[in-house]
C-alpha cells in the first residue's frame, strides 16, 4: 500500500498548531465536500482531507503517525512495523460512515471501529444498517421505466476485521415517474445484522438508491417538470401557426399563437415526467432569424424593412 | 472482487409512500432522537403536525436530514449555520435551474 502524507494532504507543516489544522480542514472541507463543491473530483478529495483530519486532530493517532511518518513519503510503498500500535489507544473514529484508505485501514482501522460500534448498540444489532448510494441516470429511464445496471461501492468488513469496499452490480428496475433527488427503496439489500438475537438471522437493512438525471440534449428537467426550447420562425412567431415538436412521448403538433415571442411558453400538460402527479412538458420558444444567404434573402429583409416601421429600441429611450 | 447478481431487483419510490416518525428518522439517520429534534426546532426539518408526540416527517425529509447531518459533521458548523447552508444551496440550485434556460 501506498504512504499517505497527511499534512501534505492538509497543505499544513508537521509541526502545525491544533488550531491551525482544524481551520484548514474547514477552509478545505466547504472547498471539497460534495455536497456544496462543483470541483471534479471533490468526492476523492474530501474523503482523503476527511481521514488526514481524523488522524491529525486526535493527539494519540497523531503521535502514532507522526512516529512513523518522518522517513516515508507520499505514494511511497508502505507496511505498518511489526510493533505498530504498541503503546498507543486510539479513541473512537466518531460517526464517519466513509471507507477509508487500505493506509488508514491497516493504522488504525480494527482499534477505531471497536469502539464507534459499541456506542451504537443503542439501536439494536437485529436489524442490519441501511445503505445508501447514488447513481446518475438517463431521463428515458423515468420517463418510460426500464431496467437499468448499476455498479456500486459497498462497505463491508472482511473477515479480518477491515472495513473494505467492494464493487455490486445491481440490475434495478427503475420505477417510471422518479423525480431527481427521490430513492428507489430496495428491501434488504443493505447490510446484514450485526448481532442478531441468538438462534435468529436477523434482518438485512435495505439499500436507498437516490437518482439524478444526465443533462439531455433536448429537455431540461425542473422538479417534475420538463422544459425543451422550441425554435420558430419569425413568421410562425407573429402570425401564428401549427408546428412540429417533440416530446417524450413522441412528437405533437402545436399550436404557436400569434405575437408570440423569444421566452414565450407553452404549456403541454401531463406530458412531463409521469409522476403521480405527472409534471408538464414546456415549449420555450426561441425565435430564430433565417440566414441572409443570397440576395433573395437580402431583398426579402429589405422590403419587411420598407414595409414595417418599427424600432425595437423604443423603450430605451433612442 | 465482483459479484454478479443477473436478477432485476425493483423497489418503490421512497418518497412516494413513506411516512416517518421520529424513531424510523432517527434510526435511519443514525442518531439519537433529540438530535432531529434540534433539526426540527432549528426550522431545517418540517413535521406534519405539530405535537411532538405525533411527529410524522414525509419521506422526503430523510434526504434533507442526512444532507445536514452531512454538513453539520463535516464541516463542524453549528445548526443556525447548517440551516442557512442548505436555505442557500437551494437558492443557488434554483438560479442554476434558471440559468440553464437562458444560455
Amino acid at each position: 500500500m501506498d504512504f499517505k502524507d497527511y499534512y501534505k494532504v492538509m497543505g499544513q507543516p508537521r509541526d502545525a498548531t491544533d488550531a491551525q489544522i482544524k481551520q484548514a480542514y474547514r477552509k478545505l472541507a466547504r472547498k471539497y465536500h460534495p455536497d456544496v463543491s462543483k470541483e471534479k473530483d471533490a468526492e476523492a478529495r474530501f474523503k482523503e482531507l476527511g481521514e488526514a483530519y481524523e488522524v491529525l486532530k486526535n493527539p494519540e493517532k497523531r503521535a502514532a503517525y507522526d512516529q512513523l511518518g518522518l522517513n516515508h513519503r507520499a505514494g511511497e510503498e508502505f507496511r505498518p512495523p511489526p510493533d505498530w500500535g504498541a503503546g498507543f489507544e486510539f479513541s473512537g473514529a466518531g460517526p464517519s460512515d466513509s471507507v477509508h484508505s487500505d493506509f488508514f485501514e491497516a493504522l488504525f482501522g480494527a482499534a477505531s471501529r471497536g469502539r464507534s460500534r459499541d456506542s451504537r448498540g443503542a439501536f439494536g444489532q437485529d436489524k442490519g444498517e441501511d445503505h445508501h448510494a447514488k447513481v446518475l441516470l438517463d431521463l428515458e429511464s423515468t420517463l418510460l421505466g426500464g431496467t437499468r445496471t448499476f455498479t456500486l461501492q459497498v462497505p463491508h468488513i472482511d473477515p479480518q476485521g477491515h472495513l473494505v469496499s467492494t464493487k455490486r452490480v445491481l440490475n434495478v428496475q427503475v420505477p417510471k415517474g422518479i423525480l431527481p433527488g427521490q430513492h428507489i427503496r430496495l428491501k434488504l439489500q443493505g447490510a446484514p445484522a450485526l448481532a442478531p438475537a441468538p438462534g435468529t438471522k436477523g434482518t438485512p437493512g435495505d439499500l436507498f438508491i437516490e437518482v439524478e438525471f444526465q443533462s439531455h440534449p433536448l429537455y431540461r428537467i425542473d422538479g417534475r417538470d420538463l422544459y425543451l426550447d422550441l425554435p420558430v420562425s419569425p413568421w410562425e412567431a407573429a402570425l401564428g401557426a401549427s408546428v412540429q415538436a417533440p416530446t417524450p412521448q413522441g412528437n405533437v403538433e402545436l399550436k404557436i399563437p400569434a405575437g408570440s415571442h423569444t421566452g414565450s411558453k407553452l404549456r403541454l400538460k401531463s406530458r412531463g415526467i409521469p409522476a403521480a402527479p405527472p409534471g408538464d412538458l414546456y415549449a420555450v420558444l426561441q425565435v430564430t432569424l433565417p440566414p441572409v444567404k443570397d440576395d433573395k434573402a437580402r431583398e426579402a429583409y429589405q422590403a419587411m424593412a420598407a414595409a414595417l416601421p418599427f424600432n425595437p429600441r423604443i423603450a430605451l429611450g433612442v | 472482487m465482483s459479484q454478479l447478481e443477473p436478477q432485476v431487483l425493483s423497489g418503490g419510490i421512497f418518497e412516494e409512500y413513506t411516512v416517518l416518525s421520529l424513531d424510523d428518522l432517527s434510526r435511519m439517520c443514525r442518531v439519537e432522537s433529540q438530535h432531529i429534534v434540534a433539526l426540527v426546532e432549528e426550522g431545517i426539518l418540517h413535521s406534519e403536525d405539530s405535537s411532538r408526540a405525533d411527529w410524522h416527517f414525509s419521506g422526503a425529509t430523510l434526504r434533507r436530514a442526512r444532507l445536514a447531518l452531512r454538513l453539520e459533521r463535516d464541516l463542524e458548523i453549528n445548526l443556525a449555520g447548517v440551516a442557512l447552508a442548505i436555505q442557500l444551496m437551494e437558492e443557488v440550485e434554483q438560479l442554476r435551474r434558471e440559468l440553464a434556460g437562458r444560455f
